[in-house]
């Protein structure tokens, strides 16, 4: 059965001549296509492959389970030798078993840290939760902080020091190292040349500065695949000097994305994200909201929470950037016209509405667009008044600032040309992910001493002769600072599950002193820092509060220098024939860093939906033109180099352009990574490290099945989302409200409480708490954090590809995704879907054996003991939010079993699960109140996915508390109860999104 | 009188059921009580015949279903409202409709043992020696095709000649004294 | 109406008991099939594929038992896929036994008389292989014993509020109640048996299962008392039995199993397919047991007629489905109505029409309820026809329910095949096995027929002198 075909011309049709706002979901809905089933039988014949298919990620890691049954048993945790300050002191002064303690610390990510509070259980990380104290975090975190608990017990980390692959020890290594070292001490380190990653760490900085001091002549190189070059070398052409640009949301009322995904790909991303959408909550009484446009080249979560939205080839944003910056009268050098496939007027109409909030409007580039862009937005923050106001420049927060391209480029011509004796890479993988023109494998070769660091033995691993694995950041002491400078000095709170070292260890070591510990050399640097004063105290103080106090970066002033318009383009002109590429790292797995970890594998990206792989994606118009279908297996060839990947038709994509994410496509990492996806990186070039042009495109033939989350399926006109524009909602306060919702008792004025339809039948009273959530559908910006922490609280097990294609991904809270609009440009709408825990709940009707109910505090609850598995609940609950352990899901691998949360029971096969409101942390609380005997306080409770929801858009709470927030946000007029009509008086509501477009722009 | 005590009746064989109706009939008139008439398929009236009027099965049967369906309600009513009542979505712990389903099953369940055991008993079965097995015809067509008529010896009018003789005038294939 | 063709009314019917048989003839005819007649390659041929099709369900069975129901389709949102429509099916085929048995007795329609044995040995295979199910596709199977009532450590009890006890309630009554009545019809014969054995064997084992059996008049007349309250009970029972099962999913708010016409729906379409499945069983025994004395082609007429007007009673449920559906103006209602005829799943609601509904207007001619052929392959698309109906009730209004974000599909595994064809095979088998054993036609009723048409004067007993159990091979194609 060959794929049935979508007629894209037919659904604009269908769009066209639908009245009201159609929602829909994908193309296969709208074409209602069925080839699905006929995927699944050509790759998984037996039906239960996932079951028997040795590289099944689950049986794979059942076989690992008896191979690192000792890995598991050496880590029996236990806390670092050190002392480590706790977030909140146990009230007794040691660890009591189940009380667990917090600890902060920070992960860094990219080079820059986010300040984190790692729950530790008897000296045993469990979950990372945000620190509210820590300028980047504000209390949030984001998906890769939630997984990394994860990956520190992974089974497939490097354990030990390797020698050509075989098993050696630190001190081996260190033999030769020092053996080495004399010879190159003798000719000032010539020859010695120092991979790593974007580098904040002070210490890190310094013992590098000293290195290079006691070897003048050695070299250090940075170099990050995705990091912020463009953003560096935009400030370096703006200002003539390397500066880095921290933005104020919360003082925005306008902003202009060009191609900036501002809301989850920079360092500061989550505190920008909370700070716009606090500027969105009309609810809160105040009716003024902030506007955002945006232009991207690939439908990003920013832009679906634009208000007017843009799809531009990212080469068409420099001139669509020139074309608003001359509007705004900075010089560009002569007329130029905007890009064509922008609205008339479009621009003069949004630049209007910047110039009525000069001094409360941003104009921000994405990391993926050329200096050339950021400069122009730097004059545009200019010209509108903003620098200073919502635009802070401030010194680089990277202890040495470099063009990283050009760096890795000198290091690869100095491999080439034989200058390069002894090449230390710390953390930073450049077989995998320099670029392929470099053939930097090859290069590697020419080395005589070669020596790599990382958490796994990867791709460069493989190639250099002594591999040292990585420390995990919560084994080792060290230090990093935030987009802003904010320093923190980074605890351990396990003590090393393996024969790990930090870049630290190995820094001390080439400085000769590898005695001291990475703890010594921390310590020292701030010492050193702290010239007075007592240090003790201020040491306690950092490491409790999570952040160094006073290291955030003053501002300075810059001025901006010469015209722009001298500029020449630095947009790669668009090939006459063929398509745009844009290279972008993968939402989930980053640049490849997270691919063994399989909560992030698992994990649904925002947008797509799509689980375990990467996919090509491509507009409705390109996949028209090039007659192809989502699924369809295509050979991406750029520049003679060419990968096999599956198309996957986006909405809102720009047309006549291909986006694919890299990281995957690996091999010999872990039993998680290993064969999944097609790696990106083997077409990827140093002239197209983003974008660039004649990328072509061609049909296999053959079909590749991809586990989305998102089946083709449309709302059909059905109001699980209800949304209207700010001026409709000021108008219709109850536009949310339902025929069933106003024919309510307490209809027009909600009192917190469905109170549901009369009934014939007694009402169960609650007297006492009575738990509930509110989600607003405003604020949810679906970064899929929600889902992720709810998987590392509640234990929640990952399936595998084969699983989630037929749908039995387990996670408890989902972010469902829904279009709205044209397929060329649709709005794009977020819900996340928890248990409802309806009142009245249907589930629970028809359990046989009392294995689901509801307690005293209205929860709907599961009594996993007591379940036989009849799965007729899941069936009877109208909103899907039950999961199922079809198979034996949580195989018993000791270490693995270390990230287990010891609150939360782990579920065996045949029973069925879901959100229970963290009903562990309810219990936990109530314990602590009733001990100093008072009642639980409002938000003294947060569920797991609340508490890491970066935009605050979960509450949860006691509704019978009239005061409490949560019960508040119910008496709003756009609160109302998904598929409330079927009597279900559910526990968890939502408020209706409200968005606020241009009134003069027909979006 | 000795030889009465060493026999359990007299049985007369018949080609036709209609023969054993009028005979059973006969000997009911002419005064035997203590007989039993043998179909190998149920004949109209002739339980009758030898004087059974009436069967108690329906009164066992009804006991059982009512005895069934109160101990039903009995129990769901212990389990849901008293003994471990639970929040389930909202509903009253006294939700009787839902109770009928299962009040109704065993209703019949236990209505339909007591029919069974009733019949098994009241027909004194499993009963695995029996004289008129003594017979030969009856062994070969008693369950077939045959029909007989047992006047049994401890009648208070039974008299080995004079049954005999009675039997005989019935017109039967044959008469023969059934071994106790 | 059947007692209008009983009296002859319409000229061509056959009779419903071939002419020229006796008491003697009965007997030795029927118990002949158990005690005499040699065993032949045929019915070995068919036990071995049977037993096949046994060891096949045994093995996914086990194979289901080490790994869990995940070896099955099954998924979110749809959690219930094959197993509960192999459950409704083997239910609903039993059905047609105990309505032969149970409600044509009480009606007095002596033409069941010939057939209702092994129509109710089919209820009891049948009820046996549908039992099997709703433990199968537990999640945790070992546990199914938490559904009974009984006083244990967690002080914990079923809750009698979910119809899936009530299931437990009424298909366990539902299978002893069966078993109690076809016992209770098979002791006198088991005296005949006993009787005509020869070998000691055979004497003693029939000796045993008819408990002394001796014809009594007083035993007859509790006897015919007791049956006849079974029957009445039972009547009521195999009503409320699928009525139940049809509540398992008119209890539910999923749309396409809310719906208040389930319980005569379903009960309809039970006897439907049981109807067919008797003409399937009917046929070829019949053939090959030179039965067409005692199952005359008056027994396939009128079974041909329940099929058809069955058939279509569950038509109208059909019609009202779709036309509450449209007519509730509830959008999910709508849409299930558009997607199960027009969704991907939409084929098989089609297929399911053709063939209840379309296939069996051929039964309106009666030249077509006198072929074997043409009733025996009505049976066959029937039966299809209904399995694949539950899958559209079950599969179809679960896979799109009400939140568009959880919709998904549901992909079969060869486990979910092997378990159900190995339950057919296994249900073959134990018919095989009980045609063998048993006998198939309750002598005892035959005789009380004869004498029942002689007094109605319709039918002359053959004298003692005729050959017993002659039958004319040409009989059946008259």
């Amino acid at each position: 059965m060959s794929r049935e075909t979508i007629d894209l011309a037919a659904i604009r049709a269908r769009l066209a001549n639908a009245h009201g706002k159609q929602f829909w979901r994908s193309l296969d809905e709208l074409a209602e296509t069925e080839e699905f089933r006929t995927f699944l039988h050509r790759e998984f014949p037996a039906g239960v492959s996932e079951l028997r298919d040795p590289r099944s990620r689950r049986s794979f890691l059942k076989l690992m389970g008896a191979a690192f049954a000792m890995a598991g048993l050496s880590a029996c945790a236990s806390g670092p030798r050190e002392k480590i300050v706790p977030y909140v002191d146990p009230p007794t002064g040691n660890v009591t078993p189940g009380q667990p303690v917090y600890y902060s610390t920070a992960m860094p990510q990219g080079g820059f840290g986010l300040g984190v509070l790692a729950e530790s259980h008897i000296g045993r990380p469990t979950k990372i939760e945000g620190n509210p104290d820590h300028p980047a975090s504000l209390g949030a975190t984001d998906v890769f902080a939630q997984a990394s608990v994860l990956s520190l017990y992974d089974p497939d980390r490097a354990k030990t020091v390797t020698r050509y692959s075989d098993v050696s020890t630190w001190e081996a290594f260190l033999s030769t190292m020092n053996g080495r070292l004399a010879t190159l001490r003798a000719n000032q380190g010539a020859g010695m040349h120092i991979l790593t990653e974007t580098i904040t760490s002070p210490t890190l900085g310094a013992q590098m500065q000293a290195l290079l001091q006691a070897f003048p002549q050695a070299r250090w190189y940075q170099y990050d695949p995705f990091g912020l070059d463009n953003v560096r070398e935009g400030a370096q052409l703006a200002f003539g000097q390397y500066v880095n640009t921290t933005y104020n949301f919360a003082k925005a009322a306008r902003m202009l994305a060009l191609d900036a995904d501002f809301l989850s790909n920079l360092p500061g991303s989550l505190r920008y994200a909370r700070e716009f959408i606090d500027g969105r909550r009309v609810s809160a009484g105040h009716n003024q909201m902030n506007r955002l446009y945006a232009v991207e080249s690939m439908p990003t979560i920013t832009g679906a929470m634009a208000d007017h939205r843009l799809p531009l080839r990212a080469s068409q944003v420099e001139p669509f950037a020139r074309a608003v910056a001359q509007a705004l009268g900075v010089n560009v050098g002569g007329q130029v016209a905007a890009p064509e496939g922008v609205p008339a007027g479009w621009i003069d109409t949004m630049v209007r509405d910047l110039q009525q909030h000069k001094g409360a409007s941003i104009v921000i580039a994405g990391v993926e667009q050329p200096p050339v862009v950021h400069a122009l937005a730097h004059a545009m923050n200019q010209a509108l008044g903003n620098v200073g106001a919502t635009v802070v420049y401030t010194q680089p927060v990277e202890v040495n600032p470099v063009n990283q391209l050009n760096s890795l480029r000198e290091l690869a011509q100095a491999m080439n040309a034989g200058q390069v004796n002894t090449l230390l890479i710390v953390e930073c993988n450049p077989v995998l992910t320099a670029p392929v023109d470099f053939n930097f494998g090859d290069l590697l070769r020419k080395v005589e001493f070669t020596v790599h660091m990382s958490p796994y033995f990867e791709e460069t691993s493989a190639l250099c002769q002594w591999h040292l694995p990585q420390l995990h950041y919560l084994e080792s002491w060290g230090d990093v600072r935030a987009f802003n400078g904010a320093a923190t000095i980074m605890q351990p709170l396990i003590m090393p599950l393996y024969q790990g070292k930090s870049a630290y260890d190995l820094l001390a070591a080439l400085n000769g002193n590898a005695a001291q510990s990475s703890y010594d050399v921390v310590r020292a640097y701030w010492q050193g820092q702290r010239q007075g004063g007592d240090f003790e105290a201020f040491w306690r103080k950092s490491l409790h509060d999570g952040i160094v106090a006073d290291t955030e970066l003053p501002p300075v002033q810059v001025s901006l220098n010469g015209n722009l318009g001298a500029q020449p383009s630095q947009s790669a002109a668009q090939a006459s024939q063929g398509l745009e590429i844009n290279f972008r790292p993968d939402p989930m797995i980053g640049d490849g860093r997270w691919a063994n970890n399989a909560w992030l594998q698992e994990m649904p990206k925002p947008m797509t939906t799509v689980t375990w792989d990467n996919v090509a994606l491509i507009s409705p118009a390109t996949a028209q033109r090039l007659a192809l279908q989502t699924q369809d297996l295509v050979e991406l060839t750029l520049n003679g180099r060419s990968m096999r990947i599956p198309a996957w038709i986006m909405p809102g994509h720009a047309d006549d352009a291909v986006t694919v994410s890299v990281g995957y496509g690996r091999t010999g990492i872990g039993s998680v990574a290993d064969g999944v996806g097609f790696n990106a990186y083997s077409i990827r070039s140093s002239d197209a490290r983003w974008f660039g042009a004649g990328a072509d495109m061609r049909k296999t033939g053959e079909q590749y099945p991809i586990a989305s989350v998102e089946l083709q399926y449309s709302l059909q006109e059905r109001d699980m989302v209800r949304t209207a524009p700010l001026p409709e909602f000021l108008a219709n306060p109850l536009f949310a409200q339902n025929e069933y919702d106003k024919s309510l008792p307490n209809a027009g004025k909600p009192n917190g409480k469905d109170a549901g339809l009369p009934s014939l039948l007694p009402e169960y009273r609650y007297t006492g708490h009575a738990w509930g959530m509110s989600i607003d559908l405003t604020a949810c910006i679906g970064c899929n954090a929600c889902t992720i922490a709810c998987q590392a609280e509640n234990n929640i097990p990952t399936v595998g590809k084969h699983d989630v294609l037929i749908g039995r991904s387990m996670h408890w809270i989902k972010v469902d995704r829904y279009y709205a609009g044209n397929i060329d440009n649709p709005d794009v709408y977020f819900q996340p879907r928890p248990c409802m825990h309806c009142e009245k709940a249907p589930c629970e009707l028809v359990c046989p054996v009392e294995a689901t109910l509801h307690n005293d505090e209205g929860l709907n609850q599961m009594v996993y003991n007591r379940c036989i598995g009849t799965r007729y609940c899941s069936n009877n609950c109208p909103y899907k939010v039950r999961r199922f352990n079809f198979i034996d899901y949580t195989p018993n691998i000791p270490v693995i079993n270390l990230v287990r949360n010891p609150d939360v029971t782990v579920r065996t096969r045949g029973v069925m699960e879901k959100c229970s409101y963290c009903i562990q942390r309810i219990e936990q609380t109530r314990i602590e109140s009733e001990k100093d005997n008072r009642t639980i306080l409002d938000g003294e409770i947060q569920t797991a996915c609340q508490q890491v929801c970066p935009t605050r858009a979960i509450v949860f709470g006691d509704i019978n508390d009239t005061n409490s927030a949560v019960a508040r946000l119910k008496t709003l007029p756009l609160n109302y109860g998904m598929l409330a009509e079927l009597g279900t008086q559910p526990r968890t509501t939502y408020l209706a999104r409200v968005s606020n477009p241009n009134p003069e722009l027909k979006a | 009188m000795s030889e009465q005590e060493h026999i359990y009746g007299l049985s007369a064989e018949f080609r036709e059921e209609q023969q054993l109706l009028d005979a059973a009939r006969r000997a009911y008139d002419e005064g035997y009580r203590k007989m039993d008439a043998y179909a190998p398929f149920p004949v109209e009236g002739l339980a009758d015949a030898i004087g059974m009027t009436s069967t108690r099965m329906p009164l066992v049967v009804l006991g059982g279903g009512v005895f069934g369906g109160v101990s039903a309600y009995i129990l769901q009513l212990y389990a849901s409202v008293w003994h471990y009542p639970h929040n389930i979505g909202g509903r009253p712990y006294h939700s009787w409709p839902s109770f009928i389903p299962v009040i109704f099953e065993l209703t019949v369940l236990c209505a339909a043992l007591a029919g069974f055991v009733g019949l098994i008993w009241r027909n004194g079965l499993p009963e695995p020696y029996h004289p008129m097995f003594n017979v030969r015809e009856f062994r070969e067509h008693g369950s077939q095709d045959r029909f007989f008529l047992c006047i049994e010896a401890d009648d208070p009018k039974f008299d080995r000649q004079e049954t005999e003789r009675f039997l005989a005038s019935l017109e039967p294939e044959r008469v023969s004294a059934v071994d106790s | 109406m059947a007692s209008e063709h009983l009296k002859g009314s319409d000229g061509a019917s056959a009779p419903i008991l071939e002419p020229g048989q006796t008491f003697r003839s009965v007997s030795e005819k029927i118990s002949s099939l158990v005690l005499e007649r040699k065993t032949g390659l045929g019915w070995f041929a068919g036990l071995g594929i049977t037993f096949l099709g046994f060891m096949m369900m045994m093995f996914a069975i086990s194979y289901l038992l080490y790994w869990g129901v995940g070896v099955w389709g099954v998924d979110i949102p749809v959690a219930w896929g094959f197993a509960i429509v192999n459950f409704v099916w083997w239910i609903g085929i039993g059905h047609a036994g105990t309505l032969i048995s149970a409600i044509l007795y009480l009606m007095r329609q002596e033409w069941r008389t010939s057939i209702n044995r092994f129509a109710e040995a089919m209820t009891l295979f049948a009820v046996v292989n549908a039992g099997l199910f709703p433990i199968l596709h537990l999640g945790r199977q070992w546990l199914f014993y938490y559904l009974i009532p009984y006083p244990n450590t967690m002080t914990l009890w079923p809750q009698f509020r979910s119809p899936l006890v009530w299931d437990f309630f009424a298909v366990s009554t539902y299978l002893i109640v069966s078993l109690l009545f076809w016992y209770i019809g098979v002791v006198p014969d088991m005296a005949t048996l006993r009787d005509r054995a020869q070998s000691r064997l055979g004497q003693v084992t029939f000796g045993i299962l008819s408990l002394g059996w001796r014809n009594s008049a007083r035993h007859w007349k509790r006897f015919q008392s007791v049956y006849l309250l079974l029957a009445a009970l039972a009547t009521p029972l195999v009503v409320s039995v699928h009525t139940i099962v049809s509540w398992d999913f008119a209890v539910g708010i999923v749309p396409g199993w809310h719906s208040t016409i389930f319980p005569p729906y379903f009960v309809a379409g039970a006897l439907f397919q049981g109807f067919a499945m008797v003409l399937i069983l009917t046929v070829p025994l019949r053939r090959f047991y030179h039965l067409e004395a005692y199952v005359t082609e008056r027994h396939l007429d009128f079974m041909a007629q329940m099929t058809l007007v069955t058939g279509l009673i569950v038509t109208y449920g059909y019609v009202c489905e779709n036309f509450t559906g449209w007519y509730s103006g509830n959008i999910y209602e709508r849409y299930l109505v558009i997607n199960r005829a027009l969704g991907p799943y939409g084929w098989v609601y089609w297929l399911t029409l053709a063939c209840n509904v379309v296939a069996p207007q051929i039964l309106w001619f009666k030249w077509a309820r006198r072929n074997t052929l043409i009733l025996f392959l009505i049976g066959i698309i029937v039966s299809i026809g209904m399995w694949i109906e539950r899958f559209t009730i079950v599969v179809t209004s679960l896979h799109r329910d009400f939140v568009p974000a959880a919709w998904g599909m549901f992909y079969p595994t060869i486990w979910d095949y092997a378990t159900f064809f190995g339950t057919v095979g296994f249900f073959f088998m134990l018919f095989l096995l009980f045609v063998r054993l048993f006998p198939v036609v309750p002598m005892f009723e035959v005789r009380e027929l004869i004498t029942t048409l002689e007094k109605k004067g319709e039918y002359n007993k053959g004298s003692e002198a005729s050959p017993s159990g002659v039958v004319s091979e040409g009989a059946q194609s008259a």
